[in-house]
């Protein structure tokens, strides 16, 4: 059966919002999440980490550390191995620096001790002789050359001439001739914009308990968006077999991309080998900020030129994202996601990624798309209001579409945008009266989404109910809408099924819970599991009426004769079948692997208005609308829940959220109350209108929801915040002193 | 013979052509070739490409059938948040 | 520095434990008493994920000393539902979607169970500002407000 042979358009229980599984546990406490578990003898484990930006580590004694009571292992760069794989090699050394500490709270070693108080004591004991070098934090002065060299020889073979060394890739994309659209143009608008770095800002910290036996078998509890990754890339730098490392995904407390990778788990297992004990490391605030997430910085210049009617004639981007320390792709997701929603005939992106002394970037929603994004959604906007135009109308006349050639190569199928945009258009909110020192501004989002390596087993137990185990740790209600899917496959009441999560020596390899994912390749390989489940359940009917197989079919949980030419037989519920399993040939299962493609683009639009304080430069949101294509949206709430809070660390990443850095190289702001993330009296209701356009490579028509949502704020909030104060930004944050500066520059 | 849009930084690889030609019938075989007819491909293509046929992303899928009218982008390989 | 021997009330149930005199009611809570409802998001009281009540005031239990509890009621989330039955702003927080990823929602649920001892019947406003000090990710809030304000109601005509 193809993937996508059988397509469904009514539901029972798709579309419904029944009760998540997690939820009693997680309202009174019971949830176990990563700093929850305990094991018998267990150590604390504490990380020592660079006070420099940048710096040699000439040498580290820890003699008087390990000599000190209580302290029962100490490890450094030296307990590790050489991985050969470049990419494992990066994550080992962001996990322990080797050789130079490259960024303010780089990891340089480690203890485990009998208590938190004696591993902090024992930290302070560890003598580390560094050598300081220039550092460099800003990404244009990065890319120039003689700017202090981050890593050398990390650059590919594509990149121009006339960078620094910092400078590791180059990707370019595009089609149609510039030149000629430029000179077609009414209005041409060149502008350069930056972004901060923000931090994914989940509330959990990262946190692991690791157990290894001198036979070299190990456990390893943690938070993580994906144990079988965690467990690859673990047993590569612990030089262990997979089979013999088992990693069980705790309850995750929020994770954004931020827990697609490891900082402290190969340290943890480690320590666990050197002292024969169960390690557990949480991590404190002050080194989540330091030493894990952020996304990229980014400087940009986009240009666009339009005709006097609103039709884009041009469109060039150029793309500088710093990413820290290390190599990363994340601008090539940006330079190919800038110009997603428009049809252009000519349209050209470059990007380049840039080694700063900053922590190595981590995923975050979206990655690389909401910087890009919100450069181009401001000129556009500009455009707009220099040629006297309505920014929605300007959207739809040049909006992608069915048979599009995207700005990043392929044509699109169906996708949703000129329907969310038309929605946009026809809410209230668009035409809402709008107050003093109030502006409104409007962006289009776009990501990819991704589907990737699932593996699913369901079980129908013998009274006829059924149990899912799929292996991709539930981050948005995937346990919920998972178990819709299979209860709608099967007939059955959502009460009667229930989906966990696998640890690793459970399931087949899954990719981990990114890329908008888990509910449409989890969804996809359930209901393809439910099919064969229900295959096997119609063979035994069918064996007990003595017909052919054929001739049962499925139908409202129960295998039924397919017509009168079958015979007349009652049906048999799933219940009945399962009752007489033993009977029949044993225990009855479906389950079903791929690597699923076809996951389906989203495109989403966000309506903002705010209210900026002309004595403060505060910007106060006022009103926001999200409209966006869910394909179909399987638990309604959840979808809302995905939009409502994709949008609101947008809004975050515009007004306040940023990473600053001294002219030492040093995190000034490494806590809540300096980083400051949006809370609840900042913020309007956010009101959802979720759009149906099926996606047809799914046989429910779902696309992934989770991450659009955070790319149009950032502009929807700065054309917003432009509109409402007469004077165009190009910074992010917009935070009230820069809105103050603005606004006494226009006076 | 079949198409393949390749991305503009790989220009610099295909002698200036966004467009080549390869015998291909699937992913693998469009691999193989772009490997062996512009070896500076091969470089990219062993950090990662991913494949949009007629307007669908495959990430892996080495026997993606191709057919001779098919439109063919390789794209970067790519990871989501 | 010598342990404190401590005795205090938890959830209504008299609870004695030793602690060190810098050890936080936080680390009392969860590595002393096993009570790891409270959660840790940052260690300094901008988060309110291990917001308890003491002696009927909302706490960040990291910014309290373990010894304080001495002779004092500490109430957390383990303590909001009787029994089997959920107090209405657990149940309301699961049938309206108020949370996903749940590591901040046992702090919101104290923190939100004082605010309507206060103040039965709040104005949105009101419970934003109320919970200004509890920090959200995953939610954007909005279907929080909403939970409270549907629990709120349900509290008042009960």
């Amino acid at each position: 059966m193809a993937l996508d042979s059988e397509k469904k358009q009514v539901f029972k229980v798709v579309g419904t919002r029944p009760a998540r599984p997690d939820g009693i546990d997680k309202v009174t406490g019971r949830a176990m999440y990563g700093a929850d578990a305990t094991a018998p003898g267990m150590l604390v484990g504490r990380i020592l980490r660079s006070p420099h930006a940048h710096a040699i580590i000439r040498s580290i004694d820890t003699s008087a550390a390990e000599a000190l009571k209580g302290v029962k292992a100490v490890v450094t760069s030296a307990d590790f191995g050489a991985p050969e794989d470049e990419s494992i090699r990066d994550v080992q050394d962001n996990c322990m620096a080797r050789g130079k500490a490259l960024y303010h709270g780089h990891a340089v070693a480690a203890v485990a001790a009998n208590s938190a108080v004696v591993a902090s004591q024992a930290l302070k004991l560890i003598k580390v002789d560094y050598q300081i070098l220039p550092h460099v934090t800003d990404v244009d002065e990065a890319m120039r050359p003689g700017a202090p060299v981050v890593q050398a020889d990390r650059a590919f073979e594509n990149v121009a001439a006339g960078f620094s060394e910092n400078v590791t890739s180059q990707c370019e994309f595009g089609h149609g001739d510039l030149e000629a659209g430029f000179a077609k143009a009414d209005k041409v608008i060149e502008r350069s914009f930056t972004t901060a770095a923000t931090h994914q800002g989940y509330i959990e910290p990262h946190a692991c308990l690791a157990s290894m036996t001198p036979d070299g078998k190990g456990d390893l509890w943690c938070c993580t968006q994906g144990q079988f990754h965690v467990r690859t890339v673990c047993a590569e730098i612990m030089g262990m077999d997979a089979s013999q490392l088992r990693v069980t995904a705790s309850e995750i407390g929020g994770g954004f991309g931020g827990k697609t990778t490891v900082f402290i788990e190969p340290v943890a297992l480690a320590l666990s080998r050197k002292s024969g004990r169960p390690v557990k490391i949480v991590m404190t605030r002050d080194e989540v900020f330091k030493a894990t997430g952020p996304t990229v910085s980014s400087s940009m210049d986009v240009k666009i030129g339009m005709t006097k009617d609103g039709r884009i004639t041009a469109a060039q981007a150029r793309l500088r994202y710093q990413a820290g320390a290390f190599p990363s792709e994340t601008v090539t997701y940006g330079a190919q996601s800038a110009f997603a929603a428009y049809d252009l005939k000519a349209v050209e992106t470059i990007g380049w990624n840039v080694l700063t002394n900053r922590p190595k970037e981590a995923a975050y929603r979206a990655p690389g798309a909401p910087m890009a994004i919100y450069a181009v959604e401001s000129v556009v906007d500009e455009l707009c209001q220099e040629l006297s135009l309505d920014p929605l109308d300007v959207r739809l006349k040049n909006a992608a579409d069915k048979g599009t050639k995207s700005s990043y190569g392929p044509t699109f199928e169906a996708i949703g945008l000129r329907a969310t945009l038309e929605a946009a258009k026809a809410h209230p909110h668009y035409t809402a009266p709008l107050g003093v020192n109030q502006g409104r501004g409007l962006s289009c989002g776009f990501w990819f989404n991704f589907g990737g390596n699932t593996c699913v087993s369901l079980n129908i137990n013998t009274d006829g109910t059924v149990g899912i185990t799929e292996g991709n740790p539930d981050i948005g209600g995937s346990r919920a809408s998972i178990s819709q899917m299979a209860a709608e496959e099967l007939g059955i009441p959502y009460e009667k099924v229930r989906t966990i999560i696998a640890d690793t020596n459970s399931l087949g390899y899954n990719d981990v819970t990114d890329g908008s994912r888990v509910t449409f390749s989890v969804g996809l390989a359930t209901i393809e599991a439910a099919r064969n489940a229900i295959k096997v359940m119609c063979g035994r009917v069918a064996k007990i009426w003595g017909i052919d197989e054929d001739a049962v079919i499925w139908e409202d949980g129960c295998a039924k004769p397919s017509g009168p030419n079958a015979g007349s037989f009652d049906p048999m519920s799933i219940e009945e079948i399962a009752a007489i399993s033993a009977n029949t040939g044993g225990p009855i299962a479906g389950h079903f692997e791929v690597n699923a493609d076809g996951a389906g683009v989203s495109f989403g639009v966000h309506l903002a208005d705010v209210e900026v304080d002309p004595e403060t430069g505060a910007t106060k949101v006022v009103r926001y609308t999200v409209f966006q294509d869910a394909g179909k949206a399987v638990h309604p709430d959840y979808v809302e829940g995905q939009m409502q809070g994709g949008a609101v660390q947008g809004i975050g990443w515009a007004l306040n959220e940023e990473y600053i850095y001294g002219k030492n190289g040093l995190l000034q702001n490494p806590g809540f109350l300096d980083y400051r993330i949006p809370v609840a009296s900042d913020l309007p209701d956010i009101e959802t209108v979720i759009l149906e356009i099926p996606n047809p490579g799914h046989p429910y028509g779902v696309r992934g929801v989770g991450e659009t949502p955070i790319v149009p704020p950032l502009a929807a909030l700065s054309n917003a915040v432009s509109r409402a104060i007469g004077r165009r930004m190009f910074e992010l944050p917009m935070s009230p002193p820069k809105l103050l500066k603005a606004m006494s520059q226009k006076r | 013979m079949v198409k393949v849009l390749i991305w503009g930084s790989l220009r610099s690889a295909t002698e200036g052509q966004t467009e080549v030609e390869v015998d291909a019938s699937n992913f693998k075989e469009l691999l193989d070739q772009l490997a062996t007819l512009y070896p500076g491909l091969k470089p990219q293509i062993e950090r990662g490409v991913s494949l949009a046929l007629d307007g669908k992303i495959y990430r892996e899928a080495w026997f993606a059938e191709i057919g001779p009218d098919s439109e063919v982008v390789l794209m970067p390989y790519m990871t989501g948040g | 520095m010598k342990n404190l021997h401590i005795s205090t009330t938890v959830n209504g149930d008299q609870t004695e434990f030793v602690c060190a005199p810098d050890e936080t009611l936080l680390d009392v809570l969860r590595n002393r008493l096993g009570l790891t409802g409270a959660k840790e998001g940052c260690g300094t009281g901008d988060c309110g994920a291990c917001s308890v009540t003491l002696n009927g005031r909302l706490v960040c239990a990291c910014l309290v000393l373990g010894a304080e509890a001495d002779g004092a009621e500490i109430g957390t989330v383990e303590g909001l539902a009787t029994g089997d039955h959920l107090h209405p702003l657990q149940s309301n927080f699961i049938e309206h979607a108020a949370l996903q990823c749940g590591v901040c929602t046992p702090g919101i649920l104290v923190a939100a169970k004082a605010l309507l001892e206060k103040n039965p019947n709040p104005t949105d406003t009101e419970i934003r500002y109320w919970l200004a000090g509890n920090l959200c990710r995953c939610t954007g809030y909005d279907k929080i407000i909403k939970a409270v304000q549907i629990a709120a109601a349900e509290m008042r005509n009960a």
